[in-house]
């Protein structure tokens, strides 16, 4: 039931450019150890300007 | 042994089809249509996704998709298909396949199931399917990109150039369908109005009180949704807020002109960001209660299957079935714009090769649902009340009286006083001419949820909970689309002049947002003041945009086949594409040079013209001024057709010279990135 609960969140996150915080901060811990990553409200951010500026805003039909 | 439930669901579909095909007479029920549908769309998605996913494409499990050998954790990040398929059907289902099967029905509902039945499996879905897998297999480029590498600079260039003006029509389009659903009417408008205070404080909350909490922040804008939805009715029942909420056409362009320039500079967090929560979600949301609604309620079809007005001379648009059904439902049955977010975002989140086949081909089949819920809605509506709806006011006359002898005499009979209760119903002044498929589709939601939710008294809040849910997500769309129609733009002018780029200053970032606004405003601006309706000129021009960049995806698709030396699969995707061509190239053409006024745009300035000449006014112009910008909308109209035209038969060129150069050279000579491992984990 949480699996499903969880996979319906992230789609939903997902649905306005958030891909999960969890998978970043996997990424950054087995690939870059060394380098900080970002805190949640900076991820945050940076998806947000990432999903509306450039190439990845129009959607229509 | 497996198959055998399938071949019973096959059964099961095409015995449906035979019933929505065959009847005449009683009306039959919708449902019909809907399983018609959803079993021939799992019954393709099963066999010829499979097949074109093993045989076409040869897609391999053990090879990592860019998700993995790129990742990144921001833009790069593989994701879960069920959850991707939620993002990529949420980025691609928009007003298109909700709009366009509602002006189809103007030929009656079989017409418009069939083209979005066959076109979704043989076309669209193919289209989705095959430029995600090209995507996919370069580092998920974009479509301009791809065509750039695959079949040359220049080709590249012309369909990025090709792409921007399909933008800016897109955009005059959807703004005209949110001008024609909330002129003169002060409900609406208010709640559509009261969307920008909510999603600026929605935006500041997610800024500064509790950053990223999409959920709740999103919960908080739906509760004062309701309210503003509430609270409309007594705003428009107010002597004192009611006018000030009522707009003429006019005055609404100027508004949305106004609004999208000043929309697309503010801060994506301040508005865009916080409004794009509201409208997708309620997007995903009205699309799941439609569907739901349908099955509970099983309504009749009340159009017939077939009008008259299938040999051409309809008032909703003009032109016979061939080829304008199939530019005018575009989105839904296949659409070219999708090719843009298939080369966008999902390329770049998808984990394993084998997933591409839901993402791709799967959300299409969802979109072309859509799409078949649009056309069943305008159909479970009595005839008489569609063709007041969406027939021009030049056709119908001012009030309800003339509209319902207007209507009659096309053949549907309808009396004035079911118009005037209809209106009262879902709490507007009047319903007559309320063009762009919008409104129509509002009263069948207000049809169908008010009988699941609330009897007769809810109808007139489910009208304007619709009319909402298109109007935020069309503005939404508008505001992102001015932003990335500006980019284009400054991409586009860079290659001329490097410094105009994005990035390097403010100023050039300035002009491309004003070009832009101002390419778009202008189209808008014609369609409001054009006496037929606007929707009348702008959709084929729409139609055969989108359409003819599907023609221009699926041209890709088979260069990059012939250059896999994988020619013998090359009809799954150049099938579609010569469908493409003769539909998009003779309406093309017809809307050029067709003599009858009522369809080709140079026929039209050329009698407007002669009677300018002799001093005449033609109706609807009132004035030598409204004569004058008659003939010149007509003959924008016209180059604009005449570019797209070039721009298709161009690359059309280009797709001849690089297929015949891969047929000869012995050795595969596709720019695939070249295969990575999936690691074992």
């Amino acid at each position: 039931m949480s699996r499903v609960w969880r996979h319906l969140r992230d789609m939903a996150r997902l649905m306005v450019g958030q891909p999960p915080y969890e998978a970043y901060l996997d990424h950054m811990a087995r690939r870059h150890p060394e380098a900080a990553p970002m805190s949640r409200t900076e991820y945050f951010r940076n998806r947000e300007r990432a999903r509306y500026s450039g190439s990845g805003g129009g959607k229509c039909c | 042994m497996k198959h055998i439930p399938w071949i019973l669901l096959a059964i099961i579909g095409a015995s449906a089809l035979a019933v929505v095909a065959t009847a005449r007479g009683e009306p039959i029920n919708a449902l019909w249509i809907v399983v018609a549908a959803v079993s021939t769309f799992l019954v393709a998605y099963r066999y010829y996704a499979l097949y074109i996913a093993r045989h076409v494409m040869r897609l391999d499990p053990m090879r990592a998709t860019p998700a993995l050998y790129r990742a990144d954790g921001l833009d790069y990040v593989a994701t879960d298909r069920r959850v991707l398929f939620g993002h990529h059907f949420a980025a691609i289902a928009g007003a298109g396949p909700l709009v366009g099967p509602v002006l189809a029905a103007q030929m009656g509902y079989l017409p418009g199931t069939l083209w979005i039945i066959a076109g979704v499996v043989l076309a669209g879905a193919v289209q989705d399917f095959m430029v995600l897998f090209i995507s996919m297999r370069r580092d998920g480029k974009s479509l301009g990109e791809l065509v750039r590498m695959e079949m040359g600079p220049v080709a590249g260039t012309i369909a990025l150039a090709g792409a921007f003006m399909i933008m800016v029509i897109i955009l005059a389009v959807l703004a005209l369908i949110v001008v024609r659903a909330l002129a003169e009417s002060p409900w609406g408008m208010f709640t559509v109005a009261a969307t920008i205070p909510l999603a600026l404080a929605m935006g500041a909350y997610t800024r500064w009180i509790r950053p990223g909490r999409i959920g709740e922040v999103s919960l908080f804008g739906f509760v004062g949704l309701i309210l503003a939805i509430v609270f409309g009715q007594n705003i428009a029942a107010s002597p004192f807020w009611g006018p000030l909420f009522t707009f003429t056409p006019q005055q609404l362009c100027w508004i949305l002109i106004g609004y999208g320039a000043v929309a697309s500079v503010l801060p994506v967090w301040l508005l865009l960001a916080p409004r794009d929560y509201l409208s997708t979600f309620l997007k995903i949301g009205a699309i799941a209660a439609l569907a739901i609604g349908i099955v509970v309620m099983a309504p009749p079809l009340r159009m017939p299957p077939l009008t008259q007005f299938i040999g051409g001379g309809g008032p909703v648009w003009s032109g016979g079935l061939f080829p304008f059904l199939f530019i005018t439902i575009a989105c839904g049955s296949v659409s070219g714009f999708h090719a843009l977010i298939a080369s966008g975002t999902t390329p770049k989140l998808i984990a394993s090769e084998m997933d591409a086949p839901l993402i791709g081909y799967g959300a299409m089949l969802m979109e072309a649902f859509v799409a078949i819920m649009a056309l069943v809605g305008a159909s479970i509506l009595d005839p008489g009340i569609y063709f007041a709806m969406n027939s021009p006011a030049a056709v119908l006359g001012a009030d309800p009286a003339s509209a319902a002898h207007a209507v009659t005499a096309m053949g549907f009979a309808i009396s004035p006083d079911v118009l005037v209760q209809t209106a009262r119903d879902v709490g507007e002044h009047t319903i007559v001419s309320r063009t762009g498929g919008a409104p129509t589709l509002a009263v069948a939601m207000a049809e169908i949820f008010s009988h699941v939710v609330g009897g007769a008294a809810m109808k007139a809040f489910w009208y304007h909970f619709a009319i909402l849910f298109e109007a935020l997500f069309i503005l939404t769309a508008v505001d992102a689309g001015t932003r990335a129609g500006r980019f284009m733009l400054q991409d586009l002018i860079g290659l001329a002049v490097p410094s105009f780029r994005a990035g390097t200053s403010l100023l050039p970032g300035i002009v491309a947002t004003a070009l832009c606004v101002l390419s778009w405003g202008f189209f808008l601006y014609q369609g409001v003041t054009d006496p037929l309706g606007g929707v009348n000129t702008l959709w084929p021009v729409f139609g055969i945009s989108n359409q003819m960049l599907a023609a221009i995806a699926l041209m890709l698709a088979t260069v990059v086949l012939f250059r896999m030396k994988r020619q013998r699969a090359a009809w799954v995707t150049v099938v579609p594409t010569l469908w493409l061509l003769i539909c998009t190239l003779s309406a093309g053409a017809l809307k050029l040079a067709s003599s009858d006024p009522a369809i080709g745009f140079l026929a039209h300035a050329a009698r407007f013209a002669a009677a300018a000449e002799k001093g005449e006014l033609l109706a609807p112009a009132k004035s030598m001024e409204q004569m004058r910008a008659i003939i010149f909308n007509d003959r924008v109209d016209a180059i604009l057709c005449a570019l797209f035209l070039a721009v298709v038969l161009s690359l059309l060129l280009f797709t001849i010279r690089t297929c015949i150069a891969a047929y000869r050279d012995p050795r595969p000579s596709a720019n695939e990135t070249p295969a990575h491992a999936v690691a074992a984990e």
